[in-house]
């Protein structure tokens, strides 16, 4: 993945974020052992104490586990990894009203427009 | 113990004060920058941590001595100018670097030239601006010091060399080693900073973790430097 930051916000925490990602979308996968941290600094292009603030963010949320002398690890948990996703997930869909409020489009027009969709992103050119 | 410690130290040439009472503690493990507009003292705090210059008065601890023969073991210095022999070839330069330093890794730096495809049998005086800003980043990120001190590294290369140099940075200094990067290109490299100095009119105006900051002010340092400096 591409790590592109935003100056104005905290880098750590825009860090947690796209490793968050990573781990609900499967791309990092249940129990993989993650690379050191100074290793996921440089494929980050950050400061290694950066990313070990992160992961200290990601062990404390339970998404990350340390296995003594070994590393760290990607949770094996489902339920809380489903239950982060469906947060991320509401997160957007709030964003994603407001943007439509914004424009004039109620939540009941929005859903609407999603069912006429059916799933199918290209359809939006067809509507 | 700091690393580095400086003691209310001032600097006056002809009785203009350079450098006004700097209090400043950097800690190991740390990336910190330095930050400060041109003439703001940036350079003449740097070379007296090197020894270059002599204090005014207050004082300069590293690693609990002051700056001397054991000083420049600690630290590995980057000056803002090249100070290599132009008719020297890179191949004369490692040697000297090893005679020099007993600190200097030469392997370390034959991979890294290695990695540039540079042939070591190339004058310096034959080598681009970029390349031999790349080349002299390289002899000092391969010592393994405790304390890396670079002034402008940044200065006058285009983006790619920038990232080379950001990159060689982060994947070279020690753990436990520190690095101050003194710049005023303050966007391109404040993505590597733990720490912030901002250092204006030879006076620390602030000294803050770079994410605390950002938090605090909801902007990018290199933002909240313009707005503290606005000309």
């Amino acid at each position: 993945m591409d790590y592109i930051f935003d100056n104005e916000r905290p880098i750590y925490i825009q860090l947690v974020e796209m490793l968050r990602i990573e781990i609900v979308s499967g791309k990092m996968k249940q129990g993989e052992r993650l690379p050191s941290v100074r290793e996921l600094a440089l494929i980050a292009r950050v400061n290694p104490n950066t990313m070990q603030k992160a992961l200290v963010e990601l062990e404390e949320e339970g998404l990350v586990y340390t296995e003594r002398t070994n590393g760290k690890f990607v949770t094996t948990n489902s339920e809380l990894i489903n239950n982060i996703k469906k947060e991320l997930a509401q997160e957007k869909i709030k964003k994603f009203l407001n943007d439509m409020e914004n424009i004039g489009i109620t939540c009941d027009e929005a859903i609407v427009y999603l069912q006429k969709l059916g799933g199918d992103i290209n359809g939006i050119t067809r509507m | 113990m700091e690393l580095l410690e400086c003691k209310n130290l001032c600097k006056e040439f002809d009785h203009k004060e350079i450098l006004k009472n700097i209090n400043l503690k950097i800690p190991k493990g740390k990336i910190i920058g330095l930050l400060g507009k041109n003439g703001a003292g940036k350079t003449t705090l740097i070379k007296l941590i090197n020894d270059l210059l002599t204090p005014t008065s207050g004082e300069i601890l590293i690693n609990g001595k002051n700056p001397g023969i054991l000083s420049k073991e600690i630290i590995s210095y980057l000056p803002e100018r090249t100070y290599l022999d132009k008719d020297m070839n890179i191949k004369q330069v490692l040697v000297y670097f090893e005679e020099f330093y007993s600190n200097f890794n030469s392997n370390k730096a034959e991979k890294l030239l290695k990695d540039l495809n540079l042939d070591i049998n190339t004058k310096i005086s034959k080598m681009s601006k970029g390349m031999q800003e790349k080349l002299q980043l390289i002899l000092v990120m391969s010592r393994e010091a405790q304390l890396y001190i670079l002034d402008e590294p940044l200065g006058g290369v285009d983006p790619a060399t920038r990232d080379y140099i950001l990159d060689t940075i982060l994947s070279n200094f020690n753990e436990g080693a520190s690095v101050v990067i003194s710049t005023h290109l303050i966007a391109d490299i404040e993505r590597i900073l733990d720490e912030v100095i901002f250092v204006d009119n030879g006076e620390i105006r602030l000294m803050s973790s770079a994410d605390e900051l950002r938090t605090k002010e909801k902007a990018s340092i290199d933002e909240i430097f313009r707005r503290y400096f606005k000309c």
